[in-house]
């Protein structure tokens, strides 16, 4: 089970996307993990063949569990090598868990809403070879959906007869074996809803929100607890990057223009790239470099609550592949679907809450990250250049990083330097 | 596009970026971003919907003129029918 975010501690395998004998590859989606924040797609960075499933669906299992094995295509008989998924025997590995496999799956977590709408996918294993697993015995096809239905209303999962595609169980098989359950012992099994269809997803928003909540407050606990963080901030004249924006945006359709937000992100990827001592994790008493810039976004749900998924080597992306990206990214995560590598350990975040309207933010760092950028709303401000008083559109930049990692002058040119690049929009 | 279709699709394109909200309770009148919280992206993504379902450039000075459902339903509706003079 990987450790997607630094505030997890346990998921829940939803479905397996594989079975045994697939063979897999680099970048193959294997299987759907629920966290406490969202359903995340795990990714495999291996190549080869897929040996034993050891985690059953449904099963919640610790951060660290091995959940399947691989055998490599070249040693075809030799010793199963653990699956990407596996690496994370333990929590240090939601670091740099890229020391055996690439960046391994770091926090995922789910908007506060109702679930979303699942589709049902044929089910990939044949019913023959569906037989056992270690853990519970029995293997049993269930859609997601049902399984949270089961949960909810309180029904064996084992008792019900499916009636999907291969036999797999369906929501309403399992509605229809709570409602004659209810039927024959009142008050036997916990006394759920006939109809679970209004009352659960509002039963299981409001989990996943405290679940959230408190995945949040363990992280931020143990942000202020252990890191002495020092905080630095620079105004910032936009008026170079925004009227070059908007001349770049009269000429594009609508699906390609761009936001000051990715003009932003942008310059702190290509900032950081320069200043490698913000950029990476404090571990074990030690700033570990990150490999690469994987630039976290924090992004806010709407019921509160956020989700600091990565753009993987944002430093190299251009200005329109990162806006794509992050564009994607927020309507990925609105809807709760999120891939295991966007998940894996960002090496440095940034919050924009220009949006909001504050002029600037003083940021939390996400353990065990070392920097966290804020960007306030962009305003116009009386501004003295060059002897001259003018009104310019102007944004305030804030670093709270790390003191152990990083010292202020570190941060001072790091500023400094975001604040160059925006002058020379036209590089990026 | 009549006047209630276009409220549908921009609806539509609404709980398309905010699946959270439900469209029954949007005041008409008053500011998409305030009372829906959404923010640029979600503004960008809902312009880009918008632009799939009528072929409405709606160019970026434009946008104030869409802060609310009543706002937005005129400004496509009149978009529509320069667009259709053009023809």
């Amino acid at each position: 089970m990987p450790a997607l975010g630094a505030d997890m501690e346990s998921g829940t395998l939803l479905e397996w996307y594989v079975k045994p004998g697939d063979r897999v590859k680099r970048g193959d989606i294997v299987a759907l993990v629920d966290t406490n924040k969202a359903e995340i797609e795990v990714e495999i960075f291996d190549e080869g063949v897929i040996e034993e499933l050891l985690v059953a669906e449904g099963a919640r299992v610790p951060v660290g569990t091995v959940l399947a094995t691989i055998r490599p295509l070249a040693e075809r008989n030799g010793a199963p090598v653990e699956t990407p998924a596996a690496v994370g025997a333990s929590r240090t590995a939601e670091v740099p868990a890229a020391k055996t496999a690439p960046p391994m799956p770091e926090a995922a977590r789910k908007p506060p809403r109702a679930p979303m709408p699942f589709v049902w996918s044929p089910p990939r294993l044949p019913a023959t070879k569906v037989a056992t697993l270690p853990q519970d015995g029995k293997r049993l096809r269930v859609s997601p959906v049902a399984r949270r239905a089961a949960e909810l209303l309180g029904v064996d999962l084992a008792t019900v007869p499916g009636s999907g595609p291969d036999g797999a169980i369906t929501k309403i098989d399992v509605e229809r074996v709570a409602a004659a359950t209810a039927g024959k012992h009142p008050g036997a099994t916990p006394p759920a809803p006939p109809i679970a269809a209004a009352p659960a997803p509002a039963r299981e928003a409001a989990d996943r929100q405290a679940a959230m909540r408190k995945a949040i407050a363990a992280l931020m606990e143990r942000s202020k607890r252990e890191i002495p963080h020092y905080y630095l901030e620079l105004q910032i004249d936009m008026s170079t990057a925004l009227a070059w924006l908007h001349e770049q945006n009269l000429r594009r359709p609508v699906a390609q223009r761009l936001l000051s937000s990715a003009l932003l992100l942008s310059v702190v990827a290509r900032a950081v790239a320069r200043m490698p001592e913000l950029n990476g994790f404090w571990v074990d008493g030690a700033f570990q470099p990150g490999d690469a810039v994987h630039l976290g976004v924090a992004i806010s749900l709407r019921g509160g609550g956020l989700i600091a998924p990565a753009v993987q080597d944002a430093d190299h992306k251009t200005l329109d592949e990162l806006m794509a990206a992050v564009r994607d990214l927020v309507a990925r995560t609105r809807a709760g679907r999120l891939r295991s590598s966007e998940m894996s350990a960002p090496t440095i975040t940034v919050t924009n809450l220009g949006d909001r309207g504050v002029d600037l933010v003083h940021g939390v760092i996400y353990a065990p990250q070392v920097a966290l950028v804020g960007f306030g709303a962009v305003r116009e401000r009386p501004w003295a250049a060059e002897g001259m008083l003018g009104v310019r559109p102007i944004v305030t930049a804030t670093l709270a990083a790390d003191h152990r990692a990083s010292d202020g002058h570190t941060g001072a040119r790091f500023l400094t330097i975001i604040e160059q690049l925006l002058q020379r929009p036209e590089e990026l | 596009m009549t006047e209630q279709q276009l409220r549908g699709m921009i609806l539509r394109a609404l709980t398309e970026v905010a699946p959270d909200i439900d469209p029954t309770t949007i005041d008409p009148d008053a500011d998409l971003v305030e009372q829906l919280d959404i923010d640029s992206m979600d503004f960008l993504n809902i312009i880009v919907a918008i632009n799939e379902q009528t072929a409405i450039e709606i160019p970026e000075r434009d946008y104030p003129k869409l802060s609310s459902l009543t706002d937005a339903i005129a400004y496509l509706a009149a978009a529509q029918t320069r667009q259709a003079a053009r023809r």
